[in-house]
């Protein structure tokens, strides 16, 4: 054998080698990360954690924080849904080619990824400052306001699914409508948005399990409360920010309340990812 | 009355079509609307802290940005060591993974049988979808403290500058930087070097998806005809795929680098916040985002002005980082559309 020739399998088998090392070492940091998390939080559940309220401390539970994190994210999703289909219909079925539509589409993709924390202090400066301005001092952070900030990072989620989605839906299906006298908004309404609908659910899905790990943008604008809060204008506690503080504190059974918080999330999370698969993957049969 | 019989479908039909005109309209003014509440949130973020930290930036002007003083005692506040944090941390995560990426990347295109990537792929994809608060908890109670028993010792004693039992290894006492980059008498293990690891995890699903999905874009006639020269996998993928792809892969490397520095929770857990500038990479220091989420809430006046001139920072690196990312990105599916 040539010593080039062995050169090139030796370089290959090593690089091989390597790529199914990287794929592994992948692997398992997952499988490590979701194994603390099922561990230290299955064994930190009690039914404790869905009746107490933090005020307790380390006896108590986490039901106000749930409670926040349910509201403030049905806030976030109700504000970011509508817009965010209306504007993703806007960028598939009016803009498509056209200058300001392929900028809105592109800064789209930026706030995708844009710094969730300074989505925060934007929302701060325009809700919380001046609430607390107008009502002089009597409501400062809220619920709502958190909801808010959630909303701007689903947003963009749900304003590219929906581009994305009416994009797939067949032309022949506008033809035909139009072709019978249908007026575009019509069109766009009542035929194209279902015919994406179950695309465009799965984005509101995806935005949902993306928002409801947050913390960042939650601390400067729902910022927290021991107590259980209903009014979407009082402070509200949720999950994340319950489990930043927790995690911080010295006491272990505040961190056993963190990581029981922690699974709760993930578990959120991990499903609302695999329901939004199990739509997307029927319609792709439908379609077939 | 046949005059009204003829006259009534087409009064009728004028009316309609005057209301679908004005249905129409209305509905395009909508959407627009709505499209356009992107482009304000995106304005009104970078608008928002700006107004925020004028005070801090007509204060201290480019002083801002190069001092290293953050002296709440004094109100004076410098950028230099959260901005030093974020792109340490941001550049040892992009460090870690952009190659173990590149070989997931590659795994999954090239070496893996059929049948195992779409569930790998999966499963790697679900790493992403893992809240960063998840990865802060995980490295401040499980990473740190393995780093601090098992990896650190090691790399203080044989690459520090100041290890326990007073001996410089070989490697501190002849190659520059070494000994100082891993010299530290921290003994936890929250630390730059730590943030960047669980940075480089957080955003290794990032970048190899959408490494994965560009390697998928390269014709397969190019890489049949690169095997039937006799190329070697691995050439087909550094010779052949990797130059094909280049922006694209450059755009997801960036894409992941927006995440790095914009990244909060993962980061604020496992970085120690000490505001202190030390050459080592053990040593805990501080990040822009990490300072804003300990700090805001209790700031006031110039110290809070300051934060948000520091999220101003922020905002604007993350994107143009995100802008040259996505540039990148749309130069491939050019390319794929002709």
């Amino acid at each position: 054998m040539s010593s080039p020739y062995l050169r090139r399998r030796i370089t290959n088998a090593l690089a091989m080698v390597l790529s199914t090392l990287a794929t592994m070492v992948g692997l398992a940091f997952l499988a490590w990360i979701l194994w603390e998390t099922l561990r230290q939080g299955i064994s930190a559940l009690d039914l404790k954690l869905f009746t107490k309220i933090t005020a307790y401390g380390e006896d108590g539970g986490l039901a106000n924080a749930m409670v926040g994190s349910l509201i403030i994210n049905f806030i976030g999703i109700a504000i970011a849904t509508p817009i965010g289909v209306l504007a993703g219909t806007w960028l598939a079925e009016y803009a498509d080619r056209t200058k300001l539509g392929e900028s809105i589409r592109f800064l789209n993709d930026i706030l995708l990824s844009a710094p969730s924390i300074v989505m925060g202090l934007f929302v701060y400066t325009i809700i919380v400052l001046p609430t607390t301005v107008l009502t002089h001092g009597s409501t400062t952070f809220s619920g709502f306001a958190g909801g808010v900030a959630l909303a701007l990072i689903a947003l963009p989620v749900i304003v590219r699914t929906t581009d994305e989605m009416l994009r797939l839906v067949p032309s022949t299906l506008r033809e035909a409508a139009l072709s019978l006298g249908v007026p575009q908004w019509k069109l766009t309404l009542q035929i194209l948005i279902r015919a994406a609908r179950s695309g465009i659910i799965t984005g509101v899905l995806l935005a949902l399990a993306r928002i409801s790990g947050e913390t960042a943008p939650l601390l400067f604008t729902a910022f927290g409360n021991n107590y259980m809060a209903i009014n979407p204008i009082e402070k509200m506690s949720s999950l994340p920010q319950i489990i930043y503080q927790y995690a911080n504190d010295p006491g272990d059974s505040m961190h056993a309340l963190a990581w029981a918080g922690a699974f709760v999330i993930t578990m959120f999370v991990l499903l609302l990812s695999l329901a939004s698969r199990l739509i997307l993957s029927r319609t792709k049969v439908s379609h077939d | 009355m046949p005059v009204n019989q003829a006259a009534l479908p087409t009064d009728i039909l004028e009316q309609r079509s005057h209301r679908d005109a004005r249905h129409e309209r209305l509905f395009r003014w909508l959407l627009k609307g709505c499209a356009l509440i992107v482009l304000a949130a995106l304005l009104g973020a970078a608008g928002a802290t700006l107004w925020g930290g004028r005070e801090a930036f007509s204060t201290f002007g480019w002083h801002f940005l190069v001092s290293s003083a953050w002296d709440p005692g004094n109100d004076v506040y410098g950028a230099l060591v959260p901005v030093y944090g974020t792109i340490a941390t941001s550049f040892i995560a992009l460090l870690i993974a952009v190659p173990v990426s590149f070989g997931i990347a590659v795994y999954l295109s090239e070496v893996a049988p059929a049948w195992l990537r779409t569930p790998v792929a999966s499963a790697i994809e679900l790493l992403a979808g893992i809240p960063s608060i998840i990865y802060g908890m995980w490295g401040l109670f499980v990473f740190a403290p393995f780093f601090a028993n098992h990896i650190k010792p090691w790399l203080t004693s044989n690459l520090g500058n100041k290890p326990d039992d007073g001996k410089l290894s070989w490697v501190a006492e002849h190659v520059p930087f070494v000994g100082k980059l891993f010299g530290s008498d921290y003994p936890f293990g929250a630390s730059i070097l730590v943030a960047g690891i669980v940075l480089a995890i957080m955003i290794i699903p990032f970048i190899s998806s959408v490494m994965r999905e560009v390697f998928q874009t390269v014709p397969t006639r190019l890489k049949e005809s690169a095997y039937a020269l006799g190329s070697s996998t691995w050439e087909v993928s550094w010779d052949i795929v990797l130059p094909y792809t280049r922006s694209a892969v450059i755009g997801g490397v960036f894409l992941g680098l927006g995440r790095a520095l914009g990244e909060t929770m993962a980061v604020t857990f496992v970085l120690g916040n000490a505001m202190q500038l030390s050459a080592s990479l053990l040593d805990p220091g501080t990040s822009i985002a990490s300072t804003i989420a300990n700090q805001f809430s209790e700031a006031s006046g110039l110290q809070k002005s300051s934060l948000m001139a520091l999220a101003f920072l922020l905002f604007v690196v993350t994107f143009i980082v995100l802008l040259i990312a996505r540039l990148m990105l749309r130069q491939l599916a050019r390319k794929e559309g002709h």
